[in-house]
């Protein structure tokens, strides 16, 4: 190839590249600068925190907002239980189960697997005296949210050296303390990236919840949802930016943890 | 004795059978039986909720979703290559590019689409910068159609599409690309015949990931939609909130898993490595 065709598409890339990133981070960067714009319309009008106090001052968002940590908190403690075991137990083996459920979460829609929830709750409660609510919300949220700690810990899991467990083993632990004492240290950065992810997955979902959630669960995203669709709103935009810098950073943090 | 650890999977056992599995056995039985006098679900059973579906009402929102999952993947593939490809040739910053494309991904779906209700309204800011320029008098109608539901997909989707593409690039030997110069290929031309052809089983897979989410799309098409742009997840959503039909909803959930799977087999027939 000669060199200057190659460096001309080299630098073609690059400006291409360029302006790609641009198209995903623009559109909410201008959220952000709007978020803190004096006037309700598209116009720069100067600098102003208005949007930030009626956020605050908003009854519904500060309820939702609490009802989302709440939610997010019990199933990303669950799904990293859960995930973590699941993860070790599949480690020695293949996984045609991890890899059949995987597929079979694949190809179905999230509202599909909404409606399927719904059906099966209210199948459920024919039986017992149940009502939708927090809990189904939080079951809900696991059965996507463990699937994302199983593939995180079995990354890190790949890389452990069996050896080390069962030195442990030769040298008296029980299986249950090699796990404890040697293992699950190694694994600890990977266990907390992955439980920020299933704690970024609840927070942000939308479409299951909504069908899911009971009168007294409405989450932040089902309250951003029922404004967004009243139309565009500054306070929105307020809300939008504390969101998406709050999760960035927990993805960030994440993405240090897993490559440690 | 059986090795402790193979105990360990028993509660993601449980959880998957609850909440995947089960429910969707229920989905499949609700779909053959009939609509109930208050919501709900009653005897006997029956296939009209299935027949009820070659109705051109139905028959024409199936058509659209796909129209607009196949435009949507299509575009998705096309912008992700490059950007696939300048990540991969980007040497030691590789890791920080891809997670540049990574990030948007897991920041909220919903704010994202709503980033572009923002943008794209009567009053939103591309509308105001074409006022105020003097290229247009009246607003462009940007949201509310086809179009804005097509840009919601691709902006939301695109991460899907550039990491099963970086995938495969990053893995082709650069050897061949300098074989197929030194045989005197153009750069055009080794990328026609050389890389696309190496990438088959990223772009299937990017394809895939793409394509069946965007087939059962309900968030994007809902918001930047409006009420004119009916999908086949809006319908399901309709059929089981405030139509109250849930055996019709039931069979449209069906139809849709069994469109992605067989899309899904028939994509793996064709390569191993999908997922």
């Amino acid at each position: 190839m000669n060199t200057r065709m190659k460096v001309g598409m080299k630098k073609s890339l690059a400006v291409y590249a360029a302006a790609a990133y641009a198209f995903l981070y623009l559109p909410l960067l201008i959220l952000a600068v709007f978020s803190v714009n004096a006037s309700r319309f598209s116009v720069w009008q100067g600098f102003s925190a208005r949007w930030y106090q009626a956020m605050l001052a908003d009854h519904d968002l500060l309820e939702s907002t609490a009802n989302s940590l709440i939610i997010a908190t019990a199933s990303t403690l669950l799904a990293t239980a859960i995930g973590t075991l699941a993860a070790y137990a599949l480690w020695k083996r293949s996984s045609t189960w991890l890899s059949g459920s995987l597929y079979l979460s694949l190809v179905t829609p999230e509202i599909v697997t909404g409606v399927s929830l719904l059906a099966f709750y209210q199948w459920v409660f024919r039986y017992l005296h149940l009502q939708l609510g927090m809990h189904t919300v939080v079951l809900a949220h696991l059965s996507f949210s463990v699937a994302y700690v199983v593939l995180v810990v079995l990354a890190r899991l790949r890389t452990f050296d069996p050896a080390l467990e069962e030195a442990a083993l030769d040298l008296g632990a029980t299986e249950l303390g090699a796990f404890r004492r040697v293992t699950l240290p190694y694994l600890a950065p990977a266990i907390a990236a992955a439980a920020m992810l299933a704690f970024t997955v609840s927070i942000d979902d939308y479409v299951i919840t909504s069908l899911v959630a009971g009168v007294d669960s409405r989450t932040l995203p089902m309250v951003i949802y029922a404004m967004a669709r009243r139309g565009v709103n500054p306070v929105l935009n307020a809300v939008s930016t504390v969101v998406v810098v709050a999760l960035g950073a927990l993805v960030l943090i994440s993405e240090r943890l897993r490559a440690s | 004795m059986r090795p402790l650890r193979s105990w360990f999977i028993a509660p993601s056992i449980v959880l998957m059978a609850a909440t995947l599995a089960i429910p969707l056995a229920i989905i499949c039985v609700y779909s053959v039986l009939t609509r109930g006098a208050y919501g709900g679900v009653e005897w006997p059973w029956t296939f009209e909720n299935y027949s009820r579906l070659l109705d051109t009402l139905y028959g024409a929102i199936f058509a659209r979703s796909f129209g607009i999952a196949a435009v949507a993947t299509a575009l998705c593939l096309v912008l992700g290559f490059p950007l696939a490809l300048f990540i991969a040739r980007s040497g030691s910053r590789k890791n920080l590019y891809l997670s540049l494309v990574i990030l948007p991904f897991w920041t909220s779906f919903l704010i994202r689409t709503y980033a572009w209700m923002f943008l794209l309204r009567d009053t939103g800011l591309i509308n105001t910068l074409l006022q105020a320029l003097g290229l247009i008098r009246q607003p462009l109608p940007m949201l509310y159609n086809n179009g804005a539901v097509i840009l919601g997909l691709v902006y939301g989707y695109l991460p899907f599409a550039v990491l099963p593409l970086y995938a495969t690039v990053e893995r082709l030997d650069p050897s061949l690309l300098e074989a197929a110069a030194d045989l005197g290929a153009r750069p055009i031309t080794a990328l026609a015949r050389v890389t696309i052809p190496l990438s088959a089983p990223g772009i299937r897979a990017a394809a895939m990931l793409v394509f069946v989410p965007c087939l059962g799309t309900y968030l994007t098409s809902d918001l930047l939609g409006g009420s004119k742009t009916i999908l086949i997840g809006n319908l399901v959503q309709n059929q089981f909130t405030a139509s109250r039909d849930w055996p019709f909803g039931a069979a449209v959930s069906i139809l849709l898993i069994a469109i992605a799977m067989a899309l899904m087999l028939a994509a793996r027939r064709h390569g191993p490595d999908l997922v």
